[in-house]
């Protein structure tokens, strides 16, 4: 009987007819696909991103070159130089981040104690010669300064979690 | 103009004629099987939950133009240690018998390029030639993957051919006549007249040995992209291997033409036979349903595409001498009877 019903199973194809009853419903199921460009995912206010390095509201850098981010940062992408400003403080004469080495990991940011360096949400960025994947402390600063609204937004909904 | 017509020779005008209904057959084919590849990507798109491609001109629809204007613009590569003549023979081997064929497709009622009485005979001819173009494009590439892709391809056709012929022969029975257009007038009646209901196992056979033939999904290992690569065709590159591509999907459109022809009533209308809509635009036979009935196998050759996963190789072999050959040859037996017993309606 067994053999039977195995057998018919086999002849009618109703194996695959099951199968195929399955991908025809897919045919019909809303699409899923993001039209990239037009169309963006969200993202959280965590979002790890492009680096920049931010100022107070004075204008004064943040960073004390405390070198915090240079120890803990895993793929050794982080390069710091330091000197005593003209006013007397602690500053960097140099802050580098080699993109090409970075994993995004966020410990740089965690491990800040004045949140001067962090990572923004900024993800669509490209190279297009050699040595342009070293963020120099220039380049870091002026993406802080272009975008210190939207990383300020992102830190204070990210503060009740901390 | 008119003058200038009539003043050739009877002869050249009919050469003129025949010619520019070739290139009238012709070129609508080949345009179809460009969309047929964009048909195939944005069915198994949907199927997947995605929706395939549609960035080049509105909704996607110039994507095959790219596609050709992509490949025409690329380098033929011939490997050096190639047999060069059969090397760039292979691919026009494979393409010509797929073009050939229709040479006898009734399209629509009272248009067929050649009405000759061995129809069946030509097709069953020139499919099996197809697989010249295959084997020898494999040998002359001079590769182990290409010379694989070849063999398997061809002893996969030649298995299926032959319950494809015995599935045919059940054909040649209920419709009595060699010619693919008496065939199709065989089956007038309605939708119940067509030979799918009393040759059904024939059908079903005939369809999936198609595919096969056709070497697509889920018969694909002379293809087999995730074991030999890219099979018979690995070392084409640019044109040449757009011929084969050309070839492959021309091939898909004979055999749903075909199917359509044999087995639901060519250029038929479904309506016909049907009281009160007897006699109305419906139930006209035309070429809107052949072309109908032909782009559903189509669709159902994609359909298996993104459905199953490939077959193994024996079992393929399996499938082919041990279950289709035995079947079609029984159901042959079974036709027999019903045409020797004159069973209504496909046979009185």
């Amino acid at each position: 009987m067994k053999a039977l019903r195995n057998f018919a199973r086999t002849f009618f194809l109703t194996e695959l007819l099951a199968g195929l009853q399955l991908t025809f419903r897919n045919l019909f199921r809303r699409k899923v696909t993001l039209h990239y460009p037009e169309e963006k995912a969200p993202q959280s206010p965590r979002f790890r991103g492009l680096h920049a390095l931010r100022r107070y509201p004075n204008g004064e850098e943040r960073c004390i070159a405390c070198k915090l981010c240079e120890a803990v940062c895993p793929a050794l992408a982080i390069t710091i130089e330091s000197d005593v400003g003209e006013n007397g403080l602690r500053r960097t004469t140099r802050y580098d981040i080699d993109l090409f080495k970075c994993i995004y990991c966020g410990f740089c940011e965690e491990a800040c104690p004045v949140d001067s360096i962090v990572e923004t949400r900024i993800h669509e960025y490209h190279m297009e010669k050699p040595g342009e994947n070293i963020m120099t402390k220039e380049k870091l600063l002026a993406i802080g300064d272009k975008y210190e609204a939207m990383i300020a937004a992102d830190k204070s909904a990210d503060a009740g979690y901390r | 103009m008119m003058e200038l017509w009539t003043g050739l020779p009877a002869e050249l005008q009919r050469t003129l004629i025949i010619t520019l209904q070739i290139v009238a057959v012709l070129l609508p084919l080949i345009l179809s099987v460009a969309y047929l590849t964009l048909a195939e990507r944005k069915v198994i798109g949907w199927i997947q939950n995605r929706i395939g491609p549609n960035r080049v001109g509105p909704k996607g629809l110039l994507q095959p133009f790219a596609d050709v204007l992509k490949l025409l613009l690329k380098e033929i590569v011939v490997p050096s240690q190639s047999s060069r003549f059969l090397f760039i023979v292979a691919p026009l081997l494979a393409i010509v018998p797929a073009f050939a064929t229709w040479a006898v497709i009734p399209l629509a009622p009272g248009f067929v390029l050649a009405d000759i009485n061995a129809g069946v005979l030509y097709v069953l001819a020139l499919t099996s030639m197809g697989v010249y173009g295959i084997i020898l494009a494999g040998w002359a590439s001079n590769s182990k993957y290409a010379l694989l892709g070849a063999m398997r391809s061809a002893a996969q056709i030649v298995a299926y051919e032959i319950a494809m012929g015995f599935a045919l022969v059940g054909v040649l029975m209920a419709g009595g006549s060699l010619n693919l257009g008496e065939i199709v007038r065989a089956q007038d009646g309605s939708l119940l007249h067509w030979f799918w209901l009393p040759l059904l196992p024939l059908f079903v056979i005939y369809f999936i040995s198609g595919v096969a033939e056709t070497n697509r999904a889920p018969f694909d290992v002379a293809e087999g992209e995730s074991e030999i690569v890219a099979g018979f065709h690995v070392e084409y590159s640019g044109m040449a291997f757009a011929v084969f591509f050309l070839a492959e999907y021309a091939n898909m459109i004979l055999i749903a033409a075909l199917s359509a022809t044999f087995f639901l009533g060519g250029w038929l209308s479904p309506f016909q036979g049907i009281p009160g809509l007897d006699g109305s635009f419906l139930a006209a036979p035309s070429f809107f349903w052949f072309a109908l009935k032909t782009s559903l196998f189509l669709f159902c050759f994609l359909w298996f595409r993104a459905t199953f996963p490939r077959y193994r190789y024996d079992q393929i072999m399996r499938l082919g001498w041990k279950v289709f050959i035995p079947l079609t040859l029984a159901w042959l037996f079974v036709v027999g009877v019903m045409v020797w017993f004159r069973v209504a309606p496909w046979f009185d």
